[in-house]
């Protein structure tokens, strides 16, 4: 018994077709298919459901800011079918009890698959390995691991986190920052910063950081991921890297492809983030990279804060900003619309690539035959602005006002609308 | 003009109008009775959340010769220290019926975020944000240079033709931005000396750079030599090995105050770590301008205040 039916849609390849979708799997794909209910999907783009590899979902202990429910509506409206949860919660996500606390969270609230995403070290401390294969055994089925927030600066410790995460095919996903060298940082180290009187984070301090970790990498034989790039100089490194043979992946954030250090001069607290938005050079960098290939993904480093975190004077401010609600449209952007590349590179950037990096089971799948119907349904004529309310709890948003071109219109999530017209709709945990 | 937030923002009509208003000012100052009563029912408050006593006190002072009241919050004691923000803070100040507040803040951009953030609707004096800006202090330097160089002749001129040489911590240093600024708004040459760590490493100023004092005096015999403060947290950070290399390298001695031309003046907006970055001959020479600036920092800080509060606003924007 076919459930649904999008009629008349546009595969990554361009081809016009219908997808069938029985008991949550793509039962068929071809013209003239029918079913229970359809949709009108034409000049709609179908893409496999996002996987957004960096979602900072603040439960528990900071559900003033977010909570598993209203983060994963939000990625539900950005076309997400799965986010990994940063670790930096309260407590830490460094244990097997709350991993599994938090897949729980994900499971009850239905709107996208939630994959914890477990602490490096006890704490996020940088000190003691936290107990990496109990958060990987666990029911959590932990594959990614990270102290993001924090860089794990001392080289003994990459080095045997690296190294014991093999065991199980799992990664370190780096926060790259040299502490010492972004003591009291507050934006990009440069001709802004002079001007604005606001201590600098230079990109040396996440350049060397990721030399360090690409050669670490190479020297146990292990994978490991770079959270969120921002400069030129680490593109270079990845792209020297990647030819080298070392395996290693790479995320930019959308707020990174779109946004420049030319914004802080507002000391608008809405514009400070870690890392820091950096200058147009670094943002023209960043874009070519995620278009040849050195950069593998799109992440959001979706990071909600209440108002008092940002409505303050910029030093006291918290750094983050949210964007599950703007990443496709920014993907779309870069990608697409500027005509440097295609969808088949937006698919893997927002969906194939973050699964396969993250081990994830049943997403990231091509839209086939057989494949559970994990789908976002873009269309590339929208065009909105911005607000500054989404279905984040916090209004940290960056692009409010902007207009944005591009929007998911319907997600489908195991068979299911999560998404309808823009719409949240009610899910079947 | 609703607010002085940063020197950057000042034409130069307007900066040497402020100068001229504050020679008015310093003429009012120099009577018997000084006191104006132009800003009569007016309320300013000192919001203070660095300790900054001479300061405070040059604003104090410059609104009660104006005939202005004043509230002086000083953030030690005060709810701030129980954890009370900047916004809230402002906002019960004003609500307690004032017109401007004098913000100095430890932050960057804190006197900007007061005037933009749609908090308050009172005007917005910086009297020094972190290491960003301190406006008041640079006109005050401007109004002291173009006294030494013009003498009563100074109204309605500019500093054209003078090059003035800042020395010292100038990455950390808000006198600096903000009187890198003003200098080339009124057409005067700029020129940094510091050892390259307390230099932006990245700038785009419209400015001359020399990593050694001696050859700045040499070379540029500039017209002004402002010594800027050390600050003690500096010390132990590595930026220079020891206060002694410092003074070495980048002090003012009586060898260098000799080099200096017979014109040249010695300027320090205080407190002066007197044998770090001045020594005790130079600070007391005649060529230095020290307590002069301290006490022309009463007629610009009276010109600033008269400029935004009153209701004739000689200056237009």
């Amino acid at each position: 018994m076919t459930d649904l039916v999008i009629k008349n849609v546009t595969m990554v390849d361009g081809k016009v077709t219908d997808i069938a979708i029985s008991n949550g799997v793509i039962s068929a794909i071809g013209s003239g298919l029918s079913g229970t209910e359809t949709l009108d999907a034409s000049s709609l783009i179908a893409l496999p459901g996002f996987v957004d590899l960096h979602t900072h979902l603040r439960e528990p202990g900071y559900e003033q800011s977010e909570t598993v429910l209203t983060g994963t509506q939000s990625a539900a409206l950005g076309g997400y079918t799965a986010v990994h949860a940063m670790a930096n919660t309260s407590p830490v996500a460094d244990t097997a009890g709350v991993v599994e606390q938090i897949k729980t969270l994900g499971d009850e609230a239905g709107y996208c698959e939630v994959f914890p995403i477990g602490a490096v070290t006890v704490g996020l401390q940088g000190e003691k390995m936290a107990e990496l294969g109990a958060m990987a055994k666990s029911k959590a089925n932990v594959r990614v691991f990270s102290d993001d927030g924090n860089c794990v600066h001392d080289p003994v410790i990459m080095r045997r986190a690296l190294e014991y995460v093999k065991a199980f095919d799992g990664v370190i996903a780096q926060h790259a920052q040299e502490p010492r060298l972004t003591a009291g940082a507050q934006m990009n180290e440069g001709i802004v910063s002079a001007e604005l009187g606001l201590t600098g984070w230079p990109a040396v301090a996440e350049e060397s950081i990721i030399a360090r970790d690409v050669l670490l990498a190479e020297h146990v034989g292990s994978r490991v991921h770079i959270c969120h790039l921002s400069t030129r100089g680490s593109v270079e490194l990845i792209r020297w890297a990647k030819q080298r043979g070392i395996n290693v992946t790479a995320e930019v954030t959308p707020h990174h492809l779109l946004l420049t250090d030319e914004l802080v001069r507002s000391y608008d607290a809405k514009y400070k983030v870690n890392p820091p938005l950096r200058t147009a050079d670094d943002v023209a960098a960043l874009r070519e990279a995620l278009v040849d290939g050195t950069i593998d993904i799109i992440a959001t480093d979706h990071a909600p804060h209440p108002i008092e975190a940002k409505d303050c004077e910029w030093a006291a401010a918290a750094n983050g900003m949210v964007g599950l609600e703007a990443a496709a449209s920014i993907a779309y952007q870069v990608l697409v619309e500027s005509g440097q590349s295609n969808y088949e590179r937006m698919s893997a950037v927002m969906s194939e690539n973050p699964a396969k990096i993250a081990r994830d089971q049943n997403q990231g799948q091509p839209i086939a035959v057989g494949n559970i119907a994990n789908i976002a349904l873009f269309d590339p004529q929208a065009k909105r602005s911005m607000s500054e309310f989404t279905a984040s709890k916090s209004t940290n948003n960056p692009y409010a006002g902007m207009e944005m071109h591009g929007a998911v219109k319907h997600t489908i999530f195991r068979g299911k609308f999560t998404v309808r017209d823009y719409k949240l709709q009610e899910a079947n945990a | 003009m609703k607010h002085l937030l940063s020197t950057k923002d000042l034409s130069k009509d307007q900066a040497v109008g402020i100068l001229d208003i504050a020679e008015e000012m310093s003429a009012v100052n120099s009577r018997e009775i000084k006191k104006l009563p132009t800003l009569r029912g007016k309320t300013v408050v000192n919001l203070f959340f660095e300790d900054s006593t001479r300061t405070r006190i040059s604003f104090e002072l410059a609104a009660k010769r104006l005939s202005a009241d004043v509230i002086n919050f000083s953030a030690k004691g005060s709810s701030v220290s129980k954890g009370e923000s900047l916004k809230d803070t402002a906002q019960t100040l004003e609500a307690m019926g004032t017109e401007a507040v004098v913000i100095r803040h430890a932050a960057s951009g804190a006197a900007q975020k007061l005037a933009e953030s749609g908090w308050i609707t009172s005007h917005i004096v910086n009297a020094g944000d972190g290491t960003h800006e301190h406006p008041t202090q640079a006109l005050l330097d401007a109004f002291t240079i173009r006294k030494r160089f013009h003498g009563a002749a100074s109204t309605g001129k500019d500093l054209s033709g003078l090059k003035v040489a800042i020395v010292g911590d100038i990455l950390h240093s808000r006198v600096a931005r903000s009187n890198l600024h003003l200098l080339n708004t009124l057409g005067a040459e700029v020129l940094f000396v510091a050892p390259p760590t307390l230099l932006p490493a990245a700038q785009d100023w419209k400015a001359k750079f020399h990593y050694s004092l001696d050859a700045c005096i040499n070379d540029e015999q500039p017209d002004v030599l402002m010594m800027l403060r050390i600050q003690l947290e500096r010390m132990n950070a590595s930026f220079f090995p020891s206060e002694r290399e410092y003074a070495r390298g980048w002090g003012l001695n009586r060898s260098r105050l000799e080099n200096l031309k017979e014109t040249a003046i010695v300027m320090h907006p205080g407190p002066m770590n007197r044998g770090l970055e001045i020594d005790a001959h130079s600070a007391d020479s005649p060529k230095s301008t020290v307590l002069e600036q301290v006490s022309n920092g009463v007629s610009v800080r009276m010109a600033v205040l008269y400029s935004l509060l009153s209701n004739e606003g000689l200056i237009n924007d």
